[in-house]
């Protein structure tokens, strides 16, 4: 069978071999050849989603090769419905971010690091041997770092540095953790591996130990996330990062945080995530208070959509650590909804700043007068990032709450009142930069370019598409998310109380079995 | 008078070591005869040769003492011993050889210092760092580590013409000889309390009675004070900096690498196989060294302009890994301080290349002005500083990651989780330092006006050097399996 997976990790590291080797002065062609190779990539990936076996929940088109024997290592790669549009995500968002904004300098090293930042994503979803994963999640730092400490804003050295550092200190973290998972696994089963099934089916942990190594797993994931109160680094990198990156940021690279304690937390250590569900809940509902309110007040557009990203991905965290499967089933949902919209939201914005030189919402006003098609764009992206039924942001924080509702009632009741939130920021946001009458420079506003309008158009389609017919992703998340819930209840006190019984948490104790797939 | 009993000499199991003396006395003889007369590159060949022929010659040693038949063995007297440790050692310092010879050819050229001299001092005390690595014996550990050091003090005053490298020369020398002094009375005391310098013969005795009186501790503490100093471990490296610093760039490169590889051949085999007995007693010692070396290396170096200085840091900082493996006192922590130290090998002595050839003539801009906008006047030496800056901060896809990896990997294994989260932690900072040299060289401008610098030149011998050292540090990264199947089969072999 041909190896999808490793060639979609593959072909864009090729690539960014490639573009880096041409001449810096030809441009177009360094960006056509680094586009042809992102479109491989997406190819691969959608070729990846057809030849998905929607019905089975584990993992999928699995290639294996022993890399260092010594130490249980091996090149070990899956996919599975948690991980399946995430990818596919990835594979369509690339090629936008590298030819939707425009590069003003060095259009090669840009290029090139896009390419190998996109291979190190795919490494991560893919990977199910925890030293490849750990590989992959520091290769993504590098490229991220000079995207944005070399194509950024003013404070752009300031925002890469912060960016790397903090992620530094949390895969410290997370490398002590693996290592001590890995050598505790095999003090007690007498094999080095760090294959992930194994080590997850073994569950050889005390419980106490388990504890501390998944908190040294979360660690790292929380600050990727980032969950409050380790966020800080976001706002900085999103608003300094140039078009592209932040693109990417938001749409790929946060996931990779809530993919982590999805394909790693809940998997490691069912009953230490279960002990600690309370801490994390929390946290991911001040995540979203907090981050409404703080985007609420923001006088910079694009820092506000980076506030909103710390609130929308606290509804990840809360659908993930609620661990009920419609909850969870929403989460993973959610991370692909939320790198659409908010992906598409640094896009929009990044065309404002071209055409404006300011991101001060106090600086803009009255667009919608003058570009019509650019507020109607606006206006869907925005909706669907507020949570309007018909759009995809709707299906996921739905699901989320009425899953988390069911088993971490009052958890959800306060995150619902971030919905509103949402609502409150965005559409305050919206009415001071495109209504009213234009002002000054405003009003020679230029209206959407037919290119800007192609990049725009995949994004729209997916936004109104999946929000209108969401049935067949959910199809294929569902069965390896009831097998993950499954799995945590078999290793752990958990049981997912029944929908509709009206009791929450552990007063279910007893009762076990497959709910929620294809509800 | 009874004839002087002579031990039967077993030439070709000091074949590496015979190798490199050798070739030393054939370049001081050419050397004599070709005085002043310009005979290019043939000396810095002559030494890549040489190193090239002990590398060839520890290739055969490792036939004897690895595979199937092969096993390690003691020879004159049982002096000398040959195990897959030593002759892992002997290709960890022949390689400095090589590369450090190919990197100071041309700096001697425009810096007007040819001569043979510089090579037979440098082939020579590569020699004792052999010795110390295939020393069974304290004094044999003492003859090494005194080759190695007097051919270093006067390689780190070689420019005769700067200031600076006089003064490194004599503070080298100074606490260099105050040092190997804390050594010799170390080795007084453990033959004191133990009746013998054979490090065979010491093993066997604190197997038979476990001496814990202060004598054997005292010897034990001065033998760590003295190769402390060597490996320029915290609190032991006060003249790491400014050595480093005002040596000849190449020679801070091979100084870095040869003499820290030797002085750690010898701590490791002492502490690890003689002295395994006293574990408990030098454990938390050596945890509280590596955890100073680590958080001094690394802090101090975030506070340095001049990126000779810095890398001396981290060279301090990098002492502190492979202490984390020997603290770990396994099998495992033993080959990881090895491949450490193999992969730290050309890493540093990348470098210091890059630093050779940036620094132009008079071998002073060392500031981090002198790296400014390096990436776009020379593309490829930036790119490759990058490999090495990276891969010493442990990035994925280069050895040094795979180093960390392995060394904080025994730690783990041996329960030491403080230390590896420590250990990580700083490697934090650490890339703090390096990434700013990263950031000088990539994202800011080159100075304009009369300021601007002579063209950086790459000069043949070093671009080879740093190809060697690039193509090694990355392919390690991507396939370790060979080395870590080196480093696995080079066991010490135990007493």
């Amino acid at each position: 069978m041909f190896p999808y997976l490793t060639a979609l990790i593959v072909v864009p590291a090729v690539g960014a071999a490639a573009v880096a080797l041409m001449p810096r002065s030809r441009e177009n062609v360094v960006r056509t050849v680094g586009l042809a190779f992102s479109l491989a990539a997406a190819v691969l990936s959608v070729a990846v989603l057809v030849e998905f076996d929607t019905a089975r929940a584990g993992y999928q088109l699995v290639s294996e090769h022993p890399w260092i024997d010594a130490w249980g290592i091996s090149w070990k790669l899956g996919v599975d419905g948690i991980s399946l549009f995430l990818l596919v995500l990835t594979g369509i968002l690339f090629p936008l971010a590298i030819v939707g904004p425009k590069v003003h300098h060095d259009a090669k090293g840009y290029v090139a690091w896009m390419l190998l930042l996109e291979a190190g994503c795919l490494g991560v979803f893919l990977s199910l041997d925890l030293f490849l994963f750990f590989l992959f999640w520091e290769v993504v730092l590098v490229p991220m770092y000079f995207l944005i400490g070399a194509w950024g804003y003013e404070k752009r050295v300031y925002a890469a540095l912060k960016f790397f550092l903090y992620t530094m200190v949390g895969s410290a973290l997370l490398f002590v953790g693996i290592l001590a998972l890995a050598f505790l696994h095999q003090r007690a089963t007498g094999t080095l591996t760090f294959d992930l099934i194994a080590l997850g089916e073994g569950q050889s942990l005390a419980e106490s130990t388990a504890r501390w190594v998944f908190l040294a797993f979360a660690a790292s994931f929380a600050i990727k996330v980032p969950i409050f109160p380790v966020h800080t680094w976001l706002p900085d990198a999103h608003t300094e990062a140039p078009t592209g990156g932040s693109v990417i940021l938001a749409a790929v690279l946060l996931k990779l945080g809530t993919y982590g304690f999805v394909r790693f937390g809940l998997f490691l250590f069912p009953q230490a995530v279960v002990d600690l569900a309370p801490v994390f809940l929390t946290l991911g509902v001040i995540g979203i208070l907090y981050g409404a309110l703080v985007a609420t007040v923001q006088r910079d557009l694009k820092r506000l959509v980076a506030y909103s990203s710390v609130a929308h991905l606290g509804f990840i965290v809360v659908g993930t650590f609620g661990l009920s499967t419609q909850g969870l089933q929403g989460g993973v949902l959610q991370m692909v909804n939320h790198g659409i919209s908010t992906g598409a939201l640094f896009l929009l914005v990044g065309m404002l700043y071209e055409r404006r030189h300011t991101r001060q919402i106090a600086d803009l006003g009255g667009i919608q007068k003058v570009a019509p098609v650019f507020a109607a764009v606006f206006t869907v992206v925005m909706l669907s990032s507020i949570g309007l039924p018909g759009l995809n942001g709707f299906v996921g924080e739905f699901l989320v709450l009425i899953g988390t509702f069911v088993s971490r009632r009052w958890w959800a009741v306060a995150a619902t009142v971030g919905v509103i939130l949402a609502a409150l920021y965005l559409l305050w946001a919206y009415q001071r930069v495109f209504h009213g009458s234009p002002r000054g420079d405003n009003a020679r506003f230029p209206e959407m370019t037919w290119r800007e309008r192609a990049v725009m158009a995949p994004l729209v389609v997916l936004i109104v598409g999946l929000g209108v017919y969401p049935q067949p992703v959910l199809d294929r998340i569902a069965p390896s998310v009831a097998a993950l819930v499954r799995h945590v209840e078999d290793h752990s006190d958990y049981r997912q109380p029944t929908p509709g019984s009206g009791s929450s948490t552990e007063a279910e104790a007893g009762t076990s079995g497959d709910h929620g797939a294809g509800e | 008078m009874p004839p002087l009993e002579l031990p039967e000499i077993a030439w070709s199991q000091l074949l590496p070591v015979l190798v490199l003396i050798g070739g030393a006395l054939v370049l001081i003889v050419a050397g004599t005869f070709l005085e002043g007369r310009n005979v290019g590159s043939a000396y810095a060949a002559f030494t890549v040769a040489t190193g090239a022929g002990a590398l060839g010659a520890s290739a055969f040693l490792w036939n004897r003492v690895s595979g199937g038949h092969g096993r390690a063995s003691l020879a004159m007297a049982d002096a000398v011993v040959v195990d897959g440790y030593s002759v892992f050692f002997g290709v960890v310092i022949c390689s400095a050889v090589v590369i450090g010879a190919l990197i100071s050819d041309d700096y001697l050229r425009t810096e007007g210092l040819q001569g043979s001299e510089f090579y037979v001092l440098m082939l020579l005390s590569a020699a004792g760092g052999l010795l110390m690595a295939q020393a069974n014996d304290l004094i044999i550990v003492f003859l090494g580590l005194e080759i190695l050091s007097i051919a270093l003090y006067v390689l780190a005053g070689y420019h005769r013409r700067r200031a600076q490298s006089q003064e490194a020369a004599i503070k080298y020398f100074v606490l260099g000889a105050f040092s190997s002094a804390f050594f010799l009375y170390g080795v007084a005391l453990v033959y004191g309390a133990t009746g013998s310098t054979n490090l065979g013969f010491i093993a066997g005795f604190l197997r038979q009675s476990t001496l814990t009186e202060g004598v054997l501790l005292g010897g034990l503490a001065f033998l760590l004070v003295g190769l402390g100093f060597k490996v320029a471990a915290v609190p032991f490296h006060m003249w790491t900096p400014d050595v480093y610093e005002g040596s000849p760039s190449p020679v801070t490169g091979f100084m870095a690498a040869a003499a820290k590889a030797a002085g750690f051949s010898a701590l490791l085999r002492i502490f690890f196989s003689t002295f395994a007995t006293n574990r408990l007693d030098w454990q938390p010692i050596l945890w509280a060294m590596a955890v100073l070396s680590l958080v001094v290396g690394s802090v101090l170096a975030v506070v340095q302009t001049n990126v000779k200085r810095m890398l001396a840091y981290s060279s301090i900082s990098h002492a502190g890994y492979v202490l984390v493996g020997l603290q770990a006192a396994t099998d495992r922590g033993i080959a990881g301080s090895l491949f450490y130290l193999l992969a730290y090998t050309f890493m540093v002595l990348g470098s210091f290349g890059v630093v050779t050839i940036v620094s132009r003539q008079g071998d002073d801009r060392h500031g981090l002005d002198a790296y400014r906008g390096l990436a776009r006047r020379r593309p490829g030496l930036a790119f490759t500083f990058t490999v090495f800056l990276l891969a010493q901060a442990g990035v994925p896809f280069t050895s040094g990651f795979l180093a960390k990896f392995y060394v904080i990997g025994a730690a783990v294994e041996s329960r030491s989780y403080a230390l590896a989260i420590i250990a990580m932690l700083t490697a934090v900072v650490a890339t703090f330092f390096y990434l700013r040299v990263v950031v000088v060289m990539y994202m800011s401008d080159e100075i304009e006006g009369e300021e601007a610098p002579a063209p950086v030149l790459i000069p043949g011998g070093a671009g080879l050097a740093l190809g060697l050292s690039l193509a090694f540090t990355v392919l390690v990264g991507f396939l370790p399996q060979f080395v870590f199947d080196f480093a696995e089969h080079a066991t010490v072999l135990r007493l």
